[in-house]
């Protein structure tokens, strides 16, 4: 097939369609001040072992998260990932497989993600869970809208313990829709009253549990103020291994549950693919965004599995779908749905005991300690340490030291005025080496 | 004594005094196929003649119901949620979809007579 490069007649005509004078005018919404002029100083070519000596030197300047002792969460977590995952997400029939359209030739990839969803649904105790959105962030911004075409609002209301960066992902697509948000100012300690914030033009109050700060939160007294109100409540965890230990959002009545499920089978992989899970009451399935699998028998009676529900999508409800999302994040899907497989019920219980035992042991060790305080009354893998001097700056004089620490506060939310506040994580991953590390090192930066 | 006129979206409309009964005609149900959802507009919504009204949704399609004239809902065919092969069944008695108060008659004079629709529906295929 021959290859017909478009001329300038055709350039023109389609300018002159569209309504533009030239290409560059198509890129209007990038600010002047961000657009390039000229190409980047690099070099033209370098050969292959040149490129590899380069960027290994770079890679030297980095402290992996293998190498030291790491107490970083705040969203994305270190856990194991048995080899056994991925040895099998690399088979090429996973690997290489496409989006399941035609479901005759799909079974595999359909079988796991029909797995995934039942795992989600009785992870959370929810009645449907969808094949995955693209992480935790933009399957709390799904849900904020779903509730809003649910109850025919337009105003959600997000606790002070959201983690900043769901918020503002959720204010992001409320701005583009003119919707309104309402967000309670950060909620260290858990003591926010969000139940008088809720009125008859509440369309849902989304909460995260276990928060960004680590504490726990009872949702039930929340769910029945909306429910009173005509709203529903959008539980939000970070943490997918929380689960296995924790009261999940179904048994506190949560109308939606989302989260980030990157914690199994999904290694941090510097931020991402991740994968967004995404359940809810049956009875709002249909305003459900992303892709749902769902079991079926064929013509001669065997079970099969295809996609369905297919009109809440864009490709056949075009501006009146429930959402422009068109893909899943499938082999993050795959990752998970083996781990967990490999767990089981029991498996991530034991799992989840251990992270919260580690982070015991780390809080013991840390609090009572000179200028430091542990600030949170409940947690789970995670805690909110109080320090005596900005957090910023002890993170940084403990990563010379060897030890990455955590997560200030301030890096998430820089004008809170919450500057001494370090948000440290603690999983399976952490041996009493690590502790002793990190407990040294605080103590001579501090 | 009722009178039922026809549109060119194939909605039917029938007027009984000031009650406008709304459902979709036979010709659509077939070319939809097996519905399997019907999505119906608040009780109390006011509809423009035109406007959306309502979505019917088959296996491999959902197409939207636009009101057929202009009023204000004052009654839905919730029975439809648990059986929406009414509308196959029986599209235009028991798979009714919405019940609009009318407010001007001219609009539902202004649409299709049944012969006229059957002259209209030879023009498509």
């Amino acid at each position: 097939m021959r290859y017909l490069p478009l001329t300038e007649a055709d350039r023109a005509d389609m300018l002159a369609r569209i309504g533009v004078a030239s290409i560059d005018d198509l890129f209007a919404d990038i600010p002047v001040d961000k657009r390039l002029t000229a190409l980047p100083d690099l070099p033209l070519r370098k050969s292959e072992m040149e490129v590899e000596r380069l960027l290994a030197r770079l890679a030297t300047e980095n402290i992996a998260a293998a190498n030291v002792p790491f107490f970083i969460g705040a969203g994305a977590y270190k856990h194991h990932v048995p080899a056994t995952v991925d040895h099998l997400i690399q088979r090429s029939e996973f690997l290489t497989s496409y989006t399941p359209y035609q479901p005759e030739i799909a079974q595999g990839t359909l079988q796991y993600l029909f797995e995934f969803q039942t795992q989600v649904a009785q992870l959370t105790e929810m009645e449907v869970a969808n094949a995955s959105m693209y992480d935790g962030s933009t399957a709390t911004g799904e849900a904020v809208l779903m509730a809003h075409r649910i109850t025919r609002r337009r105003k959600a209301v997000l606790s002070g313990g959201l983690h900043p960066h769901y918020a503002q992902v959720v204010k992001t697509l409320s701005h583009m829709s003119g919707n309104t948000v309402l967000s309670l100012s950060p909620d260290v300690t858990a003591r926010e009253d969000i139940i008088a914030l809720i009125d008859k033009e509440t369309s849902c109050v989304v909460v995260q549990t276990p928060d960004v700060f680590g504490n726990l939160r009872d949702l039930r007294a929340i769910g029945e103020a909306c429910r009173a109100k005509g709203a529903l409540l959008v539980a939000v965890f970070t943490e997918a291994v929380s689960l296995g230990l924790v009261a999940p959002p179904g048994a506190m009545d949560a109308d939606i549950a989302v989260g980030e499920g990157q914690s199994i089978g999904n290694g941090l992989i510097y931020g991402g693919p991740y994968v967004g899970l995404f359940a809810a009451k049956a009875k709002y399935v249909r305003q459900m965004p992303g892709r749902l699998c769902g079991e079926t028998v064929d013509a001669e009676g065997k079970r099969g599995y295809v996609l369905t529900l297919s009109t809440r999508e864009q490709h056949i409800r075009r501006d009146k779908a429930t959402s422009n999302i068109c893909t899943n994040s499938g082999l993050c899907v795959l990752a998970f749905t083996i781990h967990m497989t490999l767990l089981g019920e029991a498996g991530l219980t034991r799992l989840a005991r251990i992270n919260h035992a580690n982070a015991v042991k780390l809080a013991d060790m840390l609090s009572g300690r000179r200028g430091v305080e542990v600030v949170n009354g409940t947690f789970f893998n995670e805690f909110t340490l109080r320090l005596s001097r900005p957090a910023a700056e002890v993170v940084e004089r403990l990563a010379k030291k060897g030890v990455l620490g955590g997560v200030p506060v301030s890096r998430l939310l820089p004008e809170a005025g919450l500057d001494d506040l370090l948000i440290t994580a603690s999983t399976e991953v952490n041996t009493e080496a690590d502790r002793l590390a990190f407990a040294k090192a605080l103590g001579e930066v501090l | 004594m009722s009178e039922t006129k026809f549109t060119k979206d194939h909605e039917y409309v029938r007027l009984d005094g000031d009650t406008a009964t709304v459902g979709i005609t036979d010709y659509a149900q077939g070319q939809l196929g097996d519905v399997v959802y019907v999505g119906l507009p608040e009780v109390g919504k006011a509809v423009t003649q035109g406007g959306d009204a309502a979505v019917v949704e088959s296996v491999k399609a959902a197409s939207d119901v636009f009101a057929p004239i202009s009023g204000e809902v004052i009654e839905v065919n919730s029975g439809l949620e648990g059986a929406p092969s009414t509308v196959n069944e029986d599209p235009l008695g028991k798979g009714w979809f919405l019940k609009i108060k009318v407010k001007d008659r001219t609009e539902f004079d202004a649409l299709m007579s049944e012969a006229q629709y059957q002259d209209y529906l030879k023009t498509l295929s």
